[in-house]
């Protein structure tokens, strides 16, 4: 029956439902693995597992719901006999793979493929392993004769709901359930319970009845809770376990119904017992109060934001109303601005969201990196918390796995190393987040040997990377040479890092996100690497300006300070290189109309307006015709029709005037370069 | 299912219709499945370091595209826009690009057995033409849209524009 129920909001619930179970059951094990598991540890893993099985068993994911059950069961030996001996790296290894084995499989079911894996190896691993802990602690040896029977029931929930036990079920039930608000699709949940308690109950009556069936059953469940009753023979708090169990539990009435027969009355007195469920509180408020909303519709809202801040000003300062006196208008008009630009903001801190997610994946490749390379390296947050537009978050996952692996790899000696150089024996790798005027600063930073700059010079070298003598470059020229592509000072390639394609790939993703990236190390002390990106890609602070007929845009930030040149201050060097001097600095002249090619339009330096700009360390500055003004502009990217051979490599892309006419902004970076 | 019915429907009654458009002398043709939309010549946004043919880029309500001068792309010479001369928005493997055009004049049904391939020619340069469709007693040149993008690509792409 369960088949034709399956459609597309539940896998989708059932797919985000258990990524989430999956990630805070990650997140738990990484918590709590260098301290052996506390009792309130298992008894979690035990529940997160217990959830995926019944939800993949549910939608017939079979591998999934067979895995997880026999990790539920190894959980449900370590909780239930406390076993003294446990191999706990081995296990966490085991659960690792168990929680590799389902992303896999879930990350194959959102994209519409079969997941059909074969998990059986990983099953006979989990088993030996449960083997073992028994030949180890006796003791286990009868429960775990006793748990084997019940499995083979639980693992057909769907398929065979008639094999009941056929006992005599002597307690009678009655359960009261609400569901977290906001939580959707109440119906869905709530066949799920009565899916589970087919298996060991009998006179399962449920109101509403037609849960699957009628739209309204939602309503129904969300204003007076889901009401089942049923009779079994487990326990009254094995009944208030499972319930609460439940996904998105909010609150449960579980009642023991003494009469016999009876029929099934509410609000019938006997021990009622309240749950308010605690440990579900914090995953499920979070869930509750947070919606997932496609990427590609806040973008779409992001546009039309950006589009009616345009049409915005095209009212208000539309030409026809020049010279006109109109109050009321203009009362009007700046109480649209106001409601305008708070709606931009509204949008804009939308599609902020926190490092903590991107920090926190990065626990693993740490942990794993650590098992296999012998190393011992402590990975620390800081202000993870820090907010940046979701497109950039996106491009800053890769970037990042990247230096940590590097750093894991080049960076960290092995303990022995470590303690024969006075360091300590565990290394700490510091992941730091902060905010620094319009951008965010993204430190990675580890304390293990550093770069060595003699070998740094001598790979180049040999790479014909130099371009002038080895004594002239700086300490930062000198680290800014592992950004080449294809140099990497590591000889043996390994699995993680080494194939010569690291940094240079690293710096390209960061710049591609309008992001810098520096390295700064010590020798024997470590290395450090900022990576500067904006908070967001959407919306800048910028100058537009106007050469020849055409109008350019700048991004604030990069503006030093603006100026009327003197013919004095012009000096030519022989090469025919411009130069314009500014309190006894010079700074070297980009004439705009040349490089943008507006020549027929060019003015003379008297009549235009130098810009001095400032990117990183470099400082030149522009020749423009006039300063049109400071706002916020909309980022657009240029059409895909300027890719390839029609790359417009001084543009980094444009925006809408309040006039709907075009402006270009120009790539500072590139423009100096 | 039953859009992909539609759209295969709709692929069917657009088949064999072509809008045509002058340019001085000469009539052409565009299959009417590439074009979007037709407009009127609109303020253009220079590009720079692209060649003279590319004219830049407009706002279609809110949307950039890139504008194509046709005649400057066919190697003939420039001239002034005035207000016969459109834009016609048009579609081409998900690119969207702006073809300006002389004038706008109908959407005519050319039969497959009335197109033929175009003949042979020894002087070289850019197959444009990918059929020459009769019709009555005058002759339409039916555009490859794509090679105006495959095309664009790299050749003339080092002339830029000078004006």
């Amino acid at each position: 029956m369960s088949e034709e129920y399956i459609n597309e909001p539940m896998l989708e619930i059932f797919i985000y439902e258990t990524s989430l179970q999956l990630e805070q059951l990650e997140q738990k094990m990484l918590e709590n693995e260098d301290t052996f598991y506390k009792e309130e540890v298992i008894n979690e893993i035990f529940r997160h597992m217990h959830s995926i099985k019944s939800a993949s068993s549910m939608m017939l994911f079979n591998e999934i719901s067979k895995l997880a059950h026999s990790i539920e069961d190894l959980f449900y030996v370590i909780r239930e006999e406390k076993p003294v001996q446990i191999d706990y790296s081995m296990l966490s290894d085991l659960v690792f793979e168990g929680i590799d084995f389902i992303k896999i499989e879930i990350l194959k079911i959102k994209e519409g493929a079969d997941a059909s894996a074969d998990a059986s190896e990983l099953i006979q691993r989990i088993k030996r392993y449960l083997e073992q802990l028994k030949e180890l602690n006796p003791s286990l040896a009868r429960v775990e004769q006793a748990k084997v029977d019940s499995p083979k029931k639980q693992q057909f929930y769907i398929s065979n709901n008639k094999k009941v036990e056929k006992t005599v079920h002597q307690h009678s039930y009655q359960a009261r359930v609400f569901f977290e608000e906001g939580c959707e699709m109440e119906n869905i949940r709530a066949f799920t319970i009565i899916h589970n308690l087919k298996d060991f109950t009998t006179n399962l009556q449920y109101e509403p009845s037609d849960i699957i069936e009628s739209e309204d059953s939602v309503d129904i469940i969300r204003d007076t809770g889901f009401l089942v009753s049923f009779k079994t023979n487990r326990t009254y708090d094995e009944m208030f376990q499972f319930f609460s169990q439940t996904i998105f539990l909010r609150d449960l009435e579980l009642t023991e119904l003494v009469l016999e027969d009876s029929e099934l009355e509410l609000g019938s007195d006997p021990p009622v017992k309240k749950f308010l469920g605690q440990e579900e509180q914090k995953t499920g408020n979070v869930a509750a109060t947070i919606i997932s909303v496609q990427v590609q519709k806040l973008d779409r809202l992001l546009d039309l934001v950006g589009e009616m801040v345009i049409a915005e000003a095209m009212v208000t300062e539309n030409p026809d109303l020049m010279d006109l006196e109109l109050d009321n208008f203009q009362k009007a008009a700046r109480q649209l601005k106001k409601i305008t630009s708070e709606i931009q903001d509204m949008v804009m801190s939308i599609r902020m969201i926190s490092l903590s997610t991107t920090f926190q994946k990065m626990n693993r490749p740490v942990r794993d990196m650590c098992k296999k390379l012998n190393k011992e390296v402590k990975l620390s947050l800081i202000g993870e918390d820090t907010e940046v537009d979701k497109n950039i978050i996106e491009h800053l996952s890769d970037p990042l796995m990247h230096l940590i692996r590097n750093s894991m790899d080049h960076g960290f000696e092995s303990p022995a190393e470590r303690e024969q150089n006075n360091k300590p024996r565990t290394g700490t790798l510091t992941l730091e987040a902060k905010n620094v005027g319009s951008d965010v600063l993204i430190i990675v930073k580890d304390d293990g040997r550093g770069l060595n700059k003699s070998k740094i010079l001598q790979k180049a070298h040999s790479n014909g990377l130099l371009r002038k003598a080895e004594s002239e470059y700086t300490h930062k020229e000198i680290f800014n040479l592992i950004l080449h592509p294809g140099f990497s000072t590591k000889e043996q390639v390994t699995e993680f890092s080494g194939r010569g394609v690291g940094m240079d790939v690293v710096a390209n993703n960061v710049e591609t996100i309008g992001g810098s990236l520096q390295v700064d190390s010590t020798e024997d002390k470590g290395t450090v690497i900022t990576i500067r990106i904006p908070i967001t890609l959407a919306i800048v602070d910028a100058m537009n300006i106007r050469v020849g007929q055409s109008k350019y845009t700048i991004p604030t930030s990069y503006i030093k300070e603006s100026l009327r040149p003197k013919t004095s201050d012009l000096i030519v060097d022989p090469n025919g290189n411009e130069m314009i001097i500014v309190r006894g600095l010079f700074y070297p002249l980009i004439r705009l109309h040349e490089r943008l090619h507006h020549a027929a339009e060019r003015s003379s330096l008297l009549d235009g307006i130098v810009i001095i700009l400032e990117n990183d360390d470099k400082s030149f500055c522009i020749l423009a015709d006039e300063l049109l003004g400071q706002k916020q502009v909309v980022v657009k990217a240029l059409p895909s029709f300027f890719q390839g051979s029609h790359k417009v490599s001084v543009l980094a892309g444009c925006t809408l005037l309040g006039d709907g006419s075009i402006s270009l902004i120009l790539d500072i970076p590139k423009l100096s370069g | 299912m039953s859009t992909d019915i539609q759209d295969e429907l709709e692929e069917d009654t657009q088949k064999g219709k072509f809008l045509t458009f002058t340019m001085g002398e000469d009539c052409y043709g565009i299959e009417i499945n590439h074009v979007r939309e037709i407009i009127g010549i609109q303020p253009i946004t220079q590009v720079p370091d692209q060649p003279e043919y590319l004219r830049g880029i407009i706002n279609l309500r809110g949307k950039i595209i890139p504008v194509m001068d046709i005649r400057l792309r066919f190697g003939k010479t420039f001239r002034d826009y005035n207000d016969r001369t459109c834009i016609i928005v048009v579609d081409i493997e998900n690119i969207s690009l702006g073809l300006i055009v002389d004038g706008v004049s109908e959407v005519l049904s050319i039969p497959d057995t009335e197109i033929v391939a175009p003949p042979e020619m020894n002087k070289g340069g850019n197959n444009f033409i990918k059929g020459i469709g009769k019709v009555g007693a005058e002759v339409k040149l039916l555009l490859d849209c794509k090679t105006l993008l495959v095309k664009a690509s790299w050749d003339e792409s080092t002339q830029f524009d000078e004006k």
